[in-house]
């Protein structure tokens, strides 16, 4: 794995712990341990796309993270359902 | 991935319940035209798309339609609430009521069950951009059936959105399959399937 796909992987993990604790916390709205992972899972994942962002441009998950100068860039390929996308991120 | 926003796309404020109206809308939920459809049918389709434009398009289209059937379901549930026994017998809601209660389940106004039959996946860009084609037109002649039916301005307002949305998805759709056969060969689109043979033209024109 390469750095580039070392840091969408660690954006990726964020994501998915971040998911996890949503789906916690609906059920456990009043546990403090979760609310504080939450805090720092969050900051982590902004942290981690700023530095991925300096290294590689942008990290487009949606839409509107599309630069106005390059909204054409939302089409490009290689689209999520495709190997190439995927290639070496769950090594 | 999907994220969720915590929002519907067009407000749904309907002041009036009628479980009249809530049977012939949540055909555009869960009947042969319905949003439901609309969206499972788009983001099906995108898997076998050969052209990144397309498969975007397919993405966010399919995407709106689910918000869309949130709208739809929205509007049921406001329709169904606070119902009494004598207006769910008199509204002829009784026979949705038995199975489901006032909970909101995809069936057509003719009660059939939504069924994976109403869309479609040919894998074949210019079958299946046709089928999107024909599918938005449908999905508004249905909006135009409810708004001749529905005298409630709570209710029109919103099914007047959700009716325009259909027309501008099939103008968009219409220019995705010209951009489409201005790649294949002009004198025989069919010459082969993009979607699948190898010898197709893939480039894409930005």
């Amino acid at each position: 794995m390469n750095d580039k796909q070392k840091l969408r992987r660690k954006i990726w993990e964020l994501d998915f712990a971040i998911k996890e604790l949503n789906l916690f916390l609906d059920s456990n709205p009043d546990n403090q341990k979760a609310l504080r992972m939450l805090d720092t899972y969050r900051l982590a994942r902004k942290n981690t796309i700023t530095t991925y962002k300096m290294k590689y441009g942008d990290y487009i998950c949606t839409f509107d993270d599309v630069p106005a100068t390059a909204p054409l860039s939302w089409i490009d390929g290689p689209w999520p359902w495709e190997r190439e996308f995927n290639e070496g991120e769950n090594k | 991935m999907w994220q969720y926003e915590k929002k519907l796309q067009y407000p749904i404020n309907i002041k009036n319940p009628n479980p009249k109206y809530a049977q012939i809308i949540i055909s555009q939920y869960g009947g042969p035209d319905g949003e439901l459809g609309a969206s499972m049918r788009y983001l099906t389709q995108r898997y076998s798309m050969p052209y990144n434009d397309v498969k975007g398009m397919l993405t966010d289209i399919g995407t709106e339609e689910l918000a869309h059937l949130e709208m739809i379901c929205a509007m049921v549930y406001q329709l169904t609430k606070n119902l009494s026994y004598e207006e769910i017998i008199k509204s002829g809601f009784d026979k949705y009521f038995v199975d489901h209660t006032a909970g909101v389940y995809p069936i057509a106004a003719s009660s059939t069950p939504w069924r994976a039959e109403y869309i479609a996946a040919k894998g074949d860009i210019i079958a299946d951009l046709h089928e999107d084609l024909a599918a938005e037109q449908k999905a508004r002649v249905t909006y135009d059936n409810l708004l001749r039916l529905i005298d409630d301005p709570d209710i029109l307002d919103p099914l007047k959105f959700l009716r325009e949305r259909e027309i501008v998805h099939y103008q968009r759709f219409g220019e995705m399959l010209k951009k489409t056969t201005d790649r294949l060969d002009s004198k025989n689109f069919y010459a082969c399937n993009p979607s699948f043979d190898k010898n197709c033209p893939k480039g894409f024109i930005k």
